[in-house]
């Protein structure tokens, strides 16, 4: 976190001082007065005031920003859209060879996302998640394991037997589990240690 | 490959409380690059993160930005001691 601790004749010109050190203006700072200072006689036992001020950072914004310098140093040309919501902060990427940015299975789009989040984490007080999506890629691939776990589902009530799924992040399965809590001739579990954790969808007895 | 330091830099400085001591160095051969990453020991479990994650997410980022050039990109955490 970035401060400084500045000295001057008054409060208000310690504050100044410090607000152009740090090159930001007064409402993203937060000031502390470490002490008023005293106006002696005739300039004689002058007590300086010292003020110190902290930069305030905005999580989401750190977020946006190392988002857009990794994508730019990535090679890629394209443009970051934030839509927050009460739930979560959806970072939207668009632009060209956002194919290389989604990856095989989404994998390097999830890599971009855990890296968003860790940023956000160590600015943010509480816990801000964060998904970053890309040409609407989080909603085709949830329509896709929608449908997955019920063709899934459909197989092992058929066979008697248990089917494995491959690994998933969290939020993967956790799509898996939901379609198929519904459905009372199957039971979900996850197996395995991250990343490599998996689903298994069992037959009721 | 000055951007592909470039990145894994970028990448590394914005996850350690340390980021003055981030040092990416680069190592050219025929078909591959490597780049060590050395940090503050305080910052290493930072960037390997929990069962690897981080280094893992960091990896497969600098490999899709890698993708482009016909070079095979390694990336390693500096051992210490």
């Amino acid at each position: 976190m970035k401060e400084v601790t500045a000295t001057a004749a008054t409060v208000d010109e310690a504050v100044q001082l410090a607000l152009n050190q740090l090159g930001i203006s007064k409402d993203r700072a937060e000031v502390t007065v470490l002490d008023e200072g005293k106006k002696g006689f005739l300039g004689l036992f002058n007590k300086p005031a010292v003020v110190k001020v902290k930069v305030l950072v905005n999580p989401i914004e750190e977020a946006e920003t190392f988002l857009k310098n990794i994508i730019q140093k990535m090679g890629v040309e394209a443009s970051v859209e934030r839509i927050e919501s009460e739930k979560e902060i959806r970072l939207i990427i668009s632009g060209e060879k956002i194919g290389l940015l989604i990856g095989k299975h989404g994998q390097t789009l999830n890599s971009l996302q855990l890296l968003t989040q860790l940023v956000v984490n160590r600015y943010a007080e509480h816990y801000v998640p964060i998904i970053v999506d890309a040409e609407n890629y989080r909603e085709r691939r949830k329509e896709a394991l929608v449908q997955l776990a019920h063709k899934l589902a459909e197989k092992a009530i058929k066979t008697g037997q248990e089917v494995k799924l491959e690994p998933l992040p969290a939020y993967e399965r956790k799509i898996i589990h939901a379609v198929l809590s519904d459905n009372r001739k199957v039971t979900t579990f996850s197996v395995g240690t991250e990343p490599h954790r998996y689903i298994v969808v069992a037959p009721v007895k | 490959m000055k951007e592909l330091k470039e990145l894994v830099e970028t990448i590394v400085q914005s996850l350690v409380d340390h980021p003055e001591e981030v040092v990416v160095t680069e190592t050219l051969d025929e078909h591959t690059i490597t780049y060590v990453l050395s940090v503050h020991d305080e910052d290493v479990g930072k960037v390997i993160g929990k069962q690897g994650r981080t280094i893992h997410a960091i990896r497969t980022v600098v490999h899709a930005a890698a993708s482009q050039q016909p070079k095979r990109v390694i990336v390693h955490v500096k051992d210490k001691g």
